[in-house]
């Protein structure tokens, strides 16, 4: 059998897919914290529990509505994202022009509330959401063994990256958006509705979040404390990459979610520890992020 | 005319002083009727409640040293609390010579020491980042606590001996335990006290007010920061420590991101930037915990605490100390 560094080549790579589709997660909630950051200026802390709804939706949706995973994929993102919506409209609008360390501690109150409540509801435990049948099984590609369902979630989880890339660097909105983000109050005064792009922007965020979200309900249990501690790693991510550009925030999650995939394989008592310690190793070499401009 | 101006020159800087001294004296008055309280307080309600109010008061005090003077949130906090509260457990528990202040010394030095390593590292970026990044390094510490041998994993220490403080007195006893802490806890505050009150606080709410000024004025800020966030770590550590002698054990629930959100909690509502301020929130958060534990509403503590925090942040944001000051300001003065 091949070896590579003395690990089998398929333990190898099967942990290095396990990172990668780790990865494309850190990619996406990043991406979506990037987006909400440039244009609101916060960082929005009920991500993680936005993540988390958008498995649960999933989840009870197929449990009493009947939808199927394919339906909820492009259901569920509109649905947490309207949700996301009536958030900005009716609480983070009324503390926007405050110190934006209060736009944190508004969503954390929020994810408390989010989390408390599935956890009464729900208990710890994860429930399992069933991979859709098509995406069952696994392709043997000779030297190593790839989970069908794996594979899918890594070329969904790009391609709504690139498509994110596409609407943020290639239309008109996303035009709008930049330019927002440069300076608000110079588009509100050419007459562009600044507070509804506020409100679309942090809608769509929150909607990519839930994405992830159903992406991982087949993957991941269950449960409502799944997003919280993703959420500090993507912290460490966001950190480690900065959030000020997209292809940037692409990067370092892909890139931080390999790294954590090849400790696992090498030292698994780092696996849980390595992204943060990458942070210190970024924060003492290159403070401002690895793809940031400003400190 | 001369004579009148000197005699104003010389008068007015006395009627300052007269003013000022007036008002210390009107705060030392406060203070020393607190103290009164603090000493009269076991005899009314029970002692182990109020030392756990006391614990997590000089928790959020020191918290509020960071956020409320100079500025920085640190979404890490609970490292500290509970480096201090593991490092004591496990030296008072495996050295049966050890006597209790001896192991609070050791937990607050290394909770210092931590707080050395953490702020040289967070300080180097700024407002959210230095949330974001304060929250990743305790993470990283409470994947370290449950890891390591010497915490008990998961389970936690228990069973803590509380010894005989100096060898001499048997903290057994709640009320002599009591007495120990309500100490630990006023010398705390004093400390606060004096670094907020001294040179070295004014220079801090400068760099909070306007950092580019500070920087422009000379100071060096990001020594001034470091010093802020090391003496809050210290405290927190302190906290830890003690929290660990009182109730003999020490675990994962302190080193949990959810103690960094409480802290900052009780900071937030009883008034972030008020030095009587998270006294009262510690107070009013572990009463409301306690109470909601005995209640139906037992399992939805965490979700009332995140309604509080949405209440706060919207429409209470200079906290119950905050707002009552400002009322005494808008009427009495």
């Amino acid at each position: 059998m091949t070896m590579i560094f003395g690990v089998p080549m398929a333990v190898f790579m099967g942990q290095l897919t396990l990172g990668l589709v780790n990865g494309a997660f850190y990619a996406l909630l990043s991406l979506g914290l990037a987006v909400i950051f440039g244009l609101l200026k916060i960082v929005n802390f009920a991500h993680g529990a936005q993540y988390m709804l958008g498995a649960f939706a999933a989840l009870l949706g197929f449990r009493y509505l009947g939808i199927n995973y394919w339906l909820a994929l492009i259901l569920v993102p509109l649905v947490v994202g309207g949700f996301g919506m009536l958030m900005e409209r009716f609480l983070l609008r009324r503390i926007a022009h405050l110190d934006h360390l209060y736009g944190l501690l508004l969503t954390f109150g929020l994810a408390l509330i989010f989390e408390g409540t599935l956890i009464n509801f729900f208990g710890v435990s994860g429930a399992r959401y069933a991979t859709p049948e098509i995406l069952q099984g696994g392709l043997n590609l000779g030297f190593m063994f790839l989970p069908t369902y794996r594979a899918w979630v890594l070329v969904a989880a790009l391609a709504m990256c690139l498509f994110t890339w596409f609407m943020i660097e290639r239309t008109r909105l996303g035009a709008y958006l930049r330019a927002g983000t440069e300076n608000s109050q110079l588009m509100q005064a050419f007459g562009v509705n600044v507070p509804l792009l506020i409100t679309l922007t942090y809608g769509f965020g929150v909607g990519l979040a839930a994405f992830a979200g159903v992406l991982a309900a087949p993957l991941y249990p269950v449960s409502p404390t799944m997003g919280s501690s993703l959420l500090i790693v993507v912290f460490a991510v966001v950190v480690i990459g900065g959030m000020g550009s997209i292809l940037g925030a692409i990067l370092t999650g892909l890139g931080m979610g390999i790294i954590e995939g090849l400790t696992k394989v090498y030292y698994p008592e780092a696996s849980n520890t390595v992204i943060f310690l990458v942070m210190i190793l970024v924060l003492m070499l290159r403070p401002a992020g690895l793809f940031g401009k400003e400190a | 005319m001369a004579t009148s101006h000197t005699t104003e020159a010389v008068n007015l800087p006395s009627a300052v002083q007269e003013r000022q001294r007036r008002a210390r004296f009107r705060r030392n008055m406060f203070y020393l009727a607190l103290i009164v309280i603090g000493l009269v307080a076991p005899f009314v309600a029970y002692p182990v409640f109020l030392m756990k109010i006391l614990c997590f008061a000089l928790f959020a005090c020191a918290f509020n040293l960071l956020l409320g003077y100079a500025g920085l949130l640190s979404f890490g906090h609970a490292a500290f609390l509970a480096t201090g509260g593991y490092v004591t457990g496990y030296l008072l528990a495996s050295y049966p010579g050890l006597t209790p202040e001896l192991g609070i010394l050791a937990g607050t030095a290394m909770a210092t020491l931590l707080g050395v390593l953490f702020g040289v590292l967070s300080i180097r970026r700024q407002g959210i980042y230095f949330a974001m990044v304060t929250l990743a390094l305790a993470q990283l510490m409470f994947f370290v606590f449950v890891q390591s041998s010497f915490t008990g994993g998961e389970d936690g220490l228990h069973g803590v001996p509380r010894g005989s403080l100096f060898g001499v007195i048997d903290l057994s006893s709640n009320l002599a335990m009591y007495y120990f802490v309500f100490a630990v806890f006023v010398f705390g505050f004093a400390v606060i006290q004096r670094a907020v009150h001294s040179p070295f606080g004014q220079v801090l709410k400068a760099i909070r007010e306007n950092e580019p000024r500070a920087i422009s004025l000379g100071y060096n800020v990001d020594a001034y920061k470091l010093l802020a966030f090391v003496l809050s770590a210290a405290l927190a550590g302190l906290a830890g420590s003690t929290k660990t002698v009182v109730f003999q054990l020490a675990s994962l629930t302190d080193a949990h991101w959810h103690m960094s959100g409480e802290v900052i909690l009780m900071t937030l509502l009883g008034g972030v930037g008020t030095l009587l301020g998270p006294l009262m929130g510690a107070g009013l958060v572990v009463s409301l915990q306690h109470l909601l534990a005995q209640s139906p509403l037992g399992n939805w503590v965490s979700v009332i605490l995140g309604i509080i925090f949405v209440v706060c942040v919207l429409s209470f944001r200079s906290g119950i100390i905050g707002e009552l000051s400002k009322m005494y300001r808008k009427n009495f003065k």
